[in-house]
Parts: structure tokens; sequence; C-alpha cells
């Protein structure tokens, strides 16, 4: 059985002036554990609200999500969260002090959260900077501390909201190859959304390409069976992947830019 | 260091700028016994320090507007982060709080005199009511303003509501509570002179009055001066303390 099942789902949002906007309708997609799947599409394609669904932020519409074979009810400590911005870390805590929020939500112990934490810390590539508050951090290391604080939490999988595409080119490379490592040194499940085909080719097992919104479901889905030394942008299978996936979301992406014209 | 020494000659300069005019005011522009000069307005500071009347004076309005300002906080403080919370609380208490806060406080001087007397109970209860308004309101944007992000990743991180209240929204909102209680104090100065002015048995607001009927310019201009200090000193003060018990949530840097 998957980790992940979405069943048939859907979300409406719901308009005062009757007008409702359908941004989901009959999506469905299963996700093995300890894989990671990228679910790619243009912008305004819903992919950021099936991430919030499977979070449990918001409710779904139509159809079901189970976790595990057990439906979700709201967001919980099962599913991390990785979000975009860096509005989400606690600007009064220490770097220590937002790894070690939710274990300390959860009431672990002082000493094993903080041992814990700094282990995580150490994953993500910012010893020695535990004590430093997020105004202190670049872009890429507050996403680490992100990134350190959703696996300190020991979550069943990740979901990762555009987390670099707010960063600056050389970062995100630099991110994207550390998740990758870190990915593989906890063998998480993830579900990544981003808009990036590179992005999505160096990281993912599987890229889900889902269709212009609205009433958006997946168009198509491409498995990525690269070795590491062939997660090159230069390497031929890279190459390859990259036009497959090119080629299905190609269309979708004149669709979107008619609509929004 | 030095750039900070630079800024605080800066500041210096701007300040002894204040009294030069004046000076040069008082000298030569406005020549009048009405209007003293800043030496004649220190001597006199001097003057009234030495025999007591000006600590006597000052302190009164000062003990006045530290009951005020705190009592004010305490019930602000609570009521803000509620109305923030709670849609219920808010449509609740908002006739109350839009309402309320534009009578001001100064228009209720001869109501607070009838109902507590003329005594400090009716000078603490102008300042709770000048201080409350404007810290609830405060207080209750920043409840709004937190980052929808810090409690969608607090619950996902395991948070329960009480601990998304506690440990997110509350600390999120203390640099808005800060800036209320800065605006409420600045407010407490301006309505305990006007309070005292009108009834009180001591106090600066007093001294400016009592002054008044005696002609004594330059004491009005000692009580004045003496306002401006201390509104400037708390203000200060409340600064300093933020940035050095709170620093994280400081809402100044």
């Amino acid at each position: 059985m998957a980790l992940v099942q979405l069943a048939q789902v859907g979300k409406v949002y719901r308009s005062l002036k009757g007008s409702d906007y359908v941004a989901v309708r009959d999506f469905s997609l299963d996700i093995e554990a300890g894989e990671f799947f990228c679910l790619l599409g243009t912008s305004g394609c819903g992919k950021t609200t099936v991430l919030n669904m499977v979070a449990g932020f918001e409710t779904v519409s139509a159809g079901d999500i189970r976790i595990g074979g057990k439906p979700i009810a709201g967001p919980a400590a099962d599913r991390g969260v990785v979000f975009q911005g860096d509005d989400s870390l606690y600007g009064w805590l220490s770097a220590l002090g937002n790894v070690e929020f939710g274990m300390r939500m959860r009431g672990v112990p002082r000493a094993e959260r903080e041992q814990k934490a700094r282990h995580y810390i150490e994953l993500v590539g910012l010893k020695n900077q535990e004590h430093k508050h997020p105004s202190e951090l670049s872009g890429g290391m507050k996403q680490r501390i992100q990134i350190a604080r959703v696996l300190a939490n020991e979550p069943q999988m990740l979901l990762m909201d555009e987390p670099f595409a707010a960063l600056d080119a050389h970062t995100r490379a630099d991110m994207q190859r550390e998740l990758k490592r870190i990915c593989a040194a906890t063998g998480k499940t993830v579900l990544f959304i981003t808009h990036d085909i590179d992005e999505a080719t160096i990281l993912a097992d599987r890229i889900g390409v889902m269709h212009a919104g609205p009433a958006s479901k997946l168009k198509g889905i491409v498995p990525v069976t690269l070795g590491e030394a062939e997660r090159e942008r230069t390497h031929d299978n890279f190459v390859a992947v990259y036009r497959r996936v090119h080629e299905l979301i190609r269309d979708e992406v004149a669709i979107a830019l008619q609509r929004t014209h | 260091m030095h750039a900070s020494l630079r800024s605080v000659g800066i500041y210096l300069v701007g300040f002894a700028s204040l009294f030069l005019i004046w000076h040069v005011l008082a000298t030569w522009v406005l020549s009048s016994v009405l209007f003293p000069t800043p030496w004649k307005v220190l001597l006199k500071a001097i003057e009234l320090a030495q025999d007591g009347t000006l600590w006597e004076q000052s302190s009164a309005s000062l003990a006045r507007i530290a009951a005020g300002f705190a009592g004010g906080s305490l019930i602000g403080i609570p009521v803000g982060l509620a109305i923030g919370s709670f849609p219920i609380v808010r449509r609740l208490l908002e006739p109350y709080t839009e309402f309320l806060r534009f009578i001001p406080a100064t228009a209720l001087i001869t109501v607070a005199v009838i109902w507590f007397g003329i005594g400090e109970g009716s000078k603490i209860f102008l300042i709770i009511y000048t201080t409350v308004f404007i810290v609830i309101i405060n207080t209750a944007a920043g409840v709004s303003a937190v980052a929808p992000n810090k409690i969608r990743a607090a619950r996902s991180l395991g948070a329960g509501p009480a601990q998304v209240f506690f440990f997110v929204a509350l600390p999120a909102t203390v640099p808005y509570i800060l800036t209320g209680m800065r605006l409420a104090m600045a407010n407490s100065f301006v309505t305990i002179v006007a309070a005292e002015l009108v009834a009180a048995n001591n106090g600066l607001g007093r001294m400016i009055w009592d002054s008044r009927m005696y002609m004594l310019v330059d004491q009005i201009f000692v009580a004045l001066l003496v306002l401006g200090l201390l509104g400037f000193t708390a203000d200060r003060l409340f600064r300093w303390g933020i940035y050095a018990f709170a620093g994280r949530f400081s809402p100044v840097t």
C-alpha cells in the first residue's frame, strides 16, 4: 500500500459573489514510502492547493487523502512542511530553538531534544550556527533551518512548497544537492512542489505534471531513473527526462499564459 | 563605536540648538517678561529643586502615570489578545473600543472628578482610560498580523491550539504590544497634565495652573521643561528596556 493516497480529490473555493472557483478536480495520486515525488505545474495550477490539503491546512471538497491508510484530520506532526518564504521561522528563537520547537511542543525532555536538534542542524550543514537568530542568517541558511526543524520532528513525510524558489541560482543549486544528500541519508518520503523542470529532474524519483488551472489534475507522470552522476544538467539522460517533462508541460504553460492575459 | 559617538554628538547638537533658538527668541525677538530665557528658567528650576517643590510635584505626576499606565496595560494586553484571537470577542468588544477610544480622556475629566473625587482615583482612572485603548488596538492588530505560516508550521510540528497561542501568537505579538505601550506612555503625559490642571492638589499640571494665578511664567516654563524631560526619559528607558530584556522582540530594530 502506498504511504500517501489521494483519491479523486477536489477543491472548490466558495466565493461570496456566488462564482465558486474549482482549483482542483478529480486529482488522484499514490506516493510510495521513501519516494521523492515532484509535483510540477504552471503558476495557478493548484499544486500548492494539493500540498495544503495533504498538509491538512485546507480541507478537501471531494475525494479523500490517506496517509498510511488513515484519512487525515488537519495538520499533524507526521507531515512536516517546509515553506517557500522564511516567515514561518520564529524570529524570537535561536536556530536551535526553532529546530527544537516541535519536540518541545510534544514534550520531549530538554537534553534529548537538544541533542537531536544539534544532530539535524549539523546534518543540514549549519554546525556552530545554533545560537544565531533567523535575522542573522542568509536566505539559504534559513531554508536549511526549516528543513532541520522538520527533520528533527521525525515526520513520516516531508511536504515542501517551492522551498528554494526565493533563493539565488547558486544557493538553489547548492540546496538541491544538499537536499538530495539529506534525503538519501534519512530515506524520507517527500512531496515537493516546484515549477522548475530542472529542479524536479535533479531531485525526483517521479515527476507529476499538472494541467493548467482551474479544475486541474495530473496530466502525466514521468519516472526519473537517473543515477547520481546523470543528475547533471548537461548529461544526455538528464536532457531526455527534461524533454519528456517539457513536452507535457509546454501546452499547459501556453494555456496558463492565455488565461492570465 | 565611532559612528555611535558621532550620532550621539549630532543628537546633542540638535538639543543644544533648541535651547539656542529659545535663547535668541527670548532675548532679542520676543523680549518680554512673559517669555523667560532658558537661563532664567534654569535658575528657577534649581531654586525649586532645592526647596523640594520640583521633586514633590513631579513625583506626584509620575506616580499617577505609573499606576495608570501599568493598570491600563494590564487590562489592555489580555483584552487585545482576546479580541485578536477570537472573532466573537472582537464583535462583542469592538463597539466599546471603537466608540470609547474617540472620546478623549480630557473630555472625561469632569466626569472622573464627579465619580472618583479630586484625589488619586480620578487621575489614575483617566490614565488607565487613555492607555487601555491604544494597547488593546495595537495588541489585537499584532495578533492578526502573525504570519499564517508561523501558525501552520507550529500545527504541523505537533502544537495544539493552546500551544500555538502561547508559543507562537503571543511572542509574535510582543513587538506590537510594546509599540502600543510606548504610544500609550506618550498619551499618559498629555492626559495627566490636563487632569491636574482641572482638579488636583499637586502635580506638574497643578504647578502650571497655580503659577498662572501669580504670573510666575518662569515657573510654568520649569514645569513644561520637566514634562518634556520626563516624557523623553520615560520613552528612552522604555526603548532601552526593550533592547535589554526583549531585544528579539524589539519593534525598534
